[in-house]
């Protein structure tokens, strides 16, 4: 060791110290407020307005809190309000919802997967041709696709039931995610590939056993992506399902739109937010084992 | 017959470029052959093709006397340690040199037993039960060259396998890579940009530029006698000192200097007046009391010096061309000052100046 000696210094040293109250931090920390705000106040009346009952909704308080918190409107929302000529609420536009949701998104995860490691590690012949139709599919609006959409499904007999929906979903589904799992193996070290390949793994063994294993992030982020994107629809739900297999999306519109008798906003309010639960939940949960994923080191060799 | 590997007539491109071409190598059984060349030139790829990764253009590899032009990577009887070191980063070290036996289907004892062998010739025993993450790069190394041992093959490829870990690191696994090739004879294809290695390691060399070899021969053979200007140029450091200059009557000649060719081993048998390049390498110039034992002698300015520790660089001029001379860590000499040099033609190279083939 090389012996060194404390020598007295003066004039700035150390760490620049800063002023909690400069204007920089005033201006930064004054945005972030005011967008919080932007944002956290219509959650926070819908949720206030679904806990009061009608007469109190009626003296037109909107921001205050409620006097007698009542989860009538939510158990209404739930079951007994009325879309139309049932009055159901949406509980059975939910159960849809997750029969259309949970196939659809395993699905086109499973198939997306596959096709992107294909393209990304195997370059097989037409590759290329493949993959830029795929990348041109992602661009077609879905207006257009709409109709020719209702005569297929109405050959193979799956018009206005879920399983057609499910197709669409899938097939509608699949540019994005291709694409988003092709860039991604693209990017995991190509050595990896060389030596599963020479230590005899093939086609199904390197994908389950190396590029799944190494892709957790990738399949949180299309899970979020494709749950968030298919619970969320209206259009395709509408158009491709009958009154009895409505996703909840559709029996909520019906519900808040129904013309009939007193607007009850505290319910609808409630169906409203019920209806959001699902991908709010998924954001939480995944979001936090999404960035799990890229904490423990799965994304590097 | 006697080779391990042969590459006959290989062709590979990628589209239109032409990264091989018409390539020809023999590599005997147990021979350890080092591809040596600047970065882009193809080592890599033939390192692929060999080990079947790539699928060639054109021409045949054979391995052990079969045809395996065809063959799947993991039927060819090769084993590839690579340069990120391509560990399955979700297995434990255990995992990552069964999961290549696992796939061959091998009964359990087997790998078992294969597993402690490697892990006890690399000694990783300790760290069976890790994952690559939690490895220093030595040891992944290490690890990624078990993954090769356990297969029990006859050929070894390595592509860079040091040019991750620092200079201390590289030398020893260096140290260690030789010891594993004198302890399993088995034919070892080693590709480095790194001429160090290159000649520590290597029984041949094989200088590769532009997809094709320029010089095959042994360590000394390609140090001693490159057969081509680029040859002479890439191997050593620091790098072979040029003269541009003409043979005239058995003699070089470059500005007002001659310098007569006796004692050189010409190729061809004897000198042929034309334009010629002449090579000396900085290590070969003397100086000191010795030099007055060479046949020639200039004094030269010195006009930089870089000390290195055991040895100091001089630059300075001769005949108009810059020259470096290479002098002991401890010598005593200032910039500005006068130097006497020695040197030996026997010992430099001549090549012709148009087709810089050695002379
Ligand atoms: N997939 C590819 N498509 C087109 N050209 C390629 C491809 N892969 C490699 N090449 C080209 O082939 C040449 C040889 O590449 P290679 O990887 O074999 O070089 P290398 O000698 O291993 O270099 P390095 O020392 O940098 O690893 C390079 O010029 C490179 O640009
Ligand atoms: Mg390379």
């Amino acid at each position: 060791m090389v012996e060194t000696s404390s020598v007295p210094l003066t004039g700035p040293q150390g760490p620049k110290p800063r002023k909690a109250l400069s204007r920089r931090n005033v201006f930064l920390y004054g945005t972030l407020l005011l967008i919080t705000l932007y944002y956290a106040l219509p959650l926070y009346v819908m949720i206030v307005t679904s806990l009061k009952g009608m007469p109190e909704i009626r003296l037109g308080n909107v921001f205050s809190p409620p006097v007698e918190i009542t989860f009538q409107p939510w158990a209404k929302a739930w079951s007994e309000a009325c879309t139309g000529l049932t009055c159901n609420g949406l509980s059975t536009g939910f159960w849809n919802s997750v029969r259309i949701t949970i196939p659809s998104v395993i699905l086109s995860i499973i198939i997306a997967s596959v096709n992107g490691y294909a393209l990304a590690n195997w370059k097989f012949k037409g590759a290329d041709a493949f993959f830029t139709i795929l990348i041109f599919g992602a661009f077609i609006p879905y207006q257009i696709l709409l109709y020719p959409m209702v005569i297929m499904l109405r050959e193979m007999g799956l018009y206005g039931s879920l399983g057609g929906l499910v197709l669409v979903h899938t097939i509608f589904g699949m540019p994005i995610l291709t694409l988003l799992f092709r860039n991604y193996f693209t990017s995991l070290p190509e050595e990896l590939f060389k030596a599963a390949r020479v230590d005899g793994a093939g086609f199904w063994g390197i994908y389950f056993r190396i590029m799944v294993p190494m892709s957790l992030p990738i399949f949180t982020v299309a899970m979020i992506l494709q749950v968030t994107g298919i619970w969320n629809d209206f259009l395709f739900g509408v158009v491709y399902t009958g009154p009895d297999t409505y996703p909840m999306t559709v029996s909520l519109n019906n519900i808040v739109n129904s013309t009939q008798g007193v607007k009850e906003y505290n319910v609808n309010m409630a169906a409203t937010i019920l209806t959001g639960l699902v991908p709010l939940t998924i954001y939480f949960v995944s979001g936090r084992l999404f960035v799990r994923g890229i904490a423990a080191g799965a994304v590097k060799g | 017959m006697n080779n391990s590997v042969e590459i006959k007539n290989l062709d590979l491109h990628f589209g239109a470029v032409k990264v091989l071409q018409n390539l020809n190598l023999e590599i005997g059984k147990g021979e350890f052959l080092v591809l040596l060349g600047s970065s882009g030139c193809g080592k890599s790829t033939l390192l692929n093709c060999i080990a079947g990764l790539l699928d060639v253009t054109a021409g045949q590899i054979h391995i052990n006397d079969t045809n395996v032009t065809w063959s799947e990577p993991s039927e060819r009887g090769i084993g590839m340690v690579f340069q990120s070191y391509a560990l399955y980063p979700q297995m434990t070290v255990e995992g990552n040199l069964s999961f290549g036996l696992k796939n061959a289907k091998l009964p359990k004892a087997e790998i078992a037993k294969r597993v402690k062998r490697a892990s006890e010739i690399l000694q990783i025993e300790p760290l069976l039960k890790r994952k690559p993450a939690a490895l220093s790069g030595g040891q992944r190394q290490r690890v990624a060259i078990g993954r090769a041992l356990v297969r029990d093959v006859d050929v070894f490829l390595f592509d860079e396998p040091l040019s991750n870990l620092d200079a201390k690191l590289r030398a020893e696994l260096r140290v260690e890579i030789k010891r594993l090739h004198q302890k399993l004879e088995n034919t070892m294809i080693y590709v480095t940009h790194d001429q160090i290695e290159a000649m520590t390691l290597a029984d041949r060399i094989a200088i590769m530029r532009g997809g094709q070899i320029m010089q095959l021969g042994s360590p000394d053979d390609i140090y001693g006698r490159p057969l081509n200007r680029y040859v002479a140029d890439f191997i050593g450091s620091p790098s072979m000192n040029f003269f541009d200059g003409a043979i005239t009557n058995g003699a070089f000649t470059v500005g007002d200097l001659t310098i007569p060719l006796t004692g050189y081993d010409f190729v061809s048998g004897g000198p042929v007046d034309g334009a010629a390049t002449l090579g000396i390498r900085p290590e070969h110039v003397v100086t000191g009391e010795l030099v007055e034992n060479e046949p020639i002698r200039i004094d030269v300015d010195v006009e930089l010096i870089e000390p290195t520790g055991s040895d100091k660089l001089i630059d300075c001029e001769v005949a108009g061309h810059p020259f470096r001379v290479r002098m002991d860590g401890q010598a005593q000499v200032s910039v500005g000052e006068k130097l006497r040099i020695g040197i030996d033609p026997a010992r430099a190279s001549l090549f012709d100046a148009a087709t810089e083939v050695r002379l």
